[in-house]
């Protein structure tokens, strides 16, 4: 049942995301990013991934595709009256592009294939999240080991609030 | 490849990785395919989602690791969007329009 869960979840983040590329109107595409963000969502539960799960949905599903759905009705972008999308050449080359970058890709990931199956780490996962709760095995070592990290991320998000008010705000006297 | 890789190979790890490499060669082929700003801005968060796929994946290999840095290309993502979405109401404010092949100049 799991397994098959799985199966559809990632057709569904495929599926969605090869339509969001070639939909024309950016609204439908925004709809079918959703769709694979939520797709992903049920691929990270399945892998335990539970709070990376649930921030996937708030902040992506949630946050993220609302300030483009928002950006989008604002510059009033949502006809669809031009095509955007480059010759049917450049389609070609770039068609060959993504290949060739996918089959590298698969090579490299093919060698962890094996260890992928055997996961040594996901029972010492699992046992932690039971004992420390689902926010707590992620909690822990975010605020011990990687807290310099979350403070300079703080930091950047910062300088990402007022370089966004200093970049849209309308130019005044 | 040997027999051993090939039958692990339906195992949701592997799956997830499968599914990982193609959502962003999906993400890359759109940003070089499309010339609507907003929709190649989707297509490199498509590519985030899938960077972020492989970490959880690997997760499961190397421990929690690799979901705490999950939380931080989240953080960045949310900043970027921002930011990025930001640029292109700005650029928009000039040219009227959000097709990448009309900037061509980098100051307004």
């Amino acid at each position: 049942m799991a397994d098959f869960l799985f199966f559809l979840f990632a057709g569904g983040a495929v599926f969605g995301s090869l339509m969001m590329v070639t939909r024309r109107n950016p609204v439908t595409a925004v709809i079918f990013l959703v769709a694979v963000f939520f797709s992903t969502t049920g691929m990270f539960l399945l892998l335990d991934a539970h709070y990376i799960a649930a921030i996937n949905v708030i902040l992506y599903g949630g946050a993220i595709m609302v300030l483009f759905l928002f950006v989008i009705m604002l510059l009033n972008l949502g006809h669809a009256n031009w095509s955007d999308l480059r010759s049917p050449f450049a389609g070609l080359v770039v068609g060959a592009i993504g290949v060739a970058f996918l089959g590298m890709l698969v090579q490299k990931l093919l060698g962890g294939a094996g260890v992928l199956a055997s996961e040594p780490a996901g029972a010492a996962l699992r046992a932690a999240t039971e004992e420390q709760g689902i926010v707590g095995v992620v909690a822990g070592p975010l605020f011990t080991e990687y807290v310099v990290v979350l403070e300079v991320t703080g930091i950047l998000l910062l300088v990402a609030i007022v370089g966004t008010i200093r970049l849209a705000r309308r130019e005044s006297a | 490849m040997t027999a051993d890789t090939l039958s692990s190979l339906g195992s949701p790890g592997a799956v997830a990785l499968m599914v990982s490499a193609l959502l962003f060669s999906i993400g890359v082929i759109g940003v070089l395919l499309r010339r609507n700003a907003i929709i190649v801005f989707m297509c490199i968060e498509l590519m985030l989602n899938a960077v972020n796929i492989t970490l959880v994946a690997f997760s499961r290999v190397h421990g929690i690791d690799g979901q705490i840095l999950v939380v931080f290309v989240m953080a960045v993502a949310a900043a970027e969007a921002a930011v990025g979405l930001a640029i292109i109401i700005s650029v928009f404010r000039h040219y009227e329009v959000v097709d990448l092949d009309r900037f061509r100049v980098l100051k307004w």
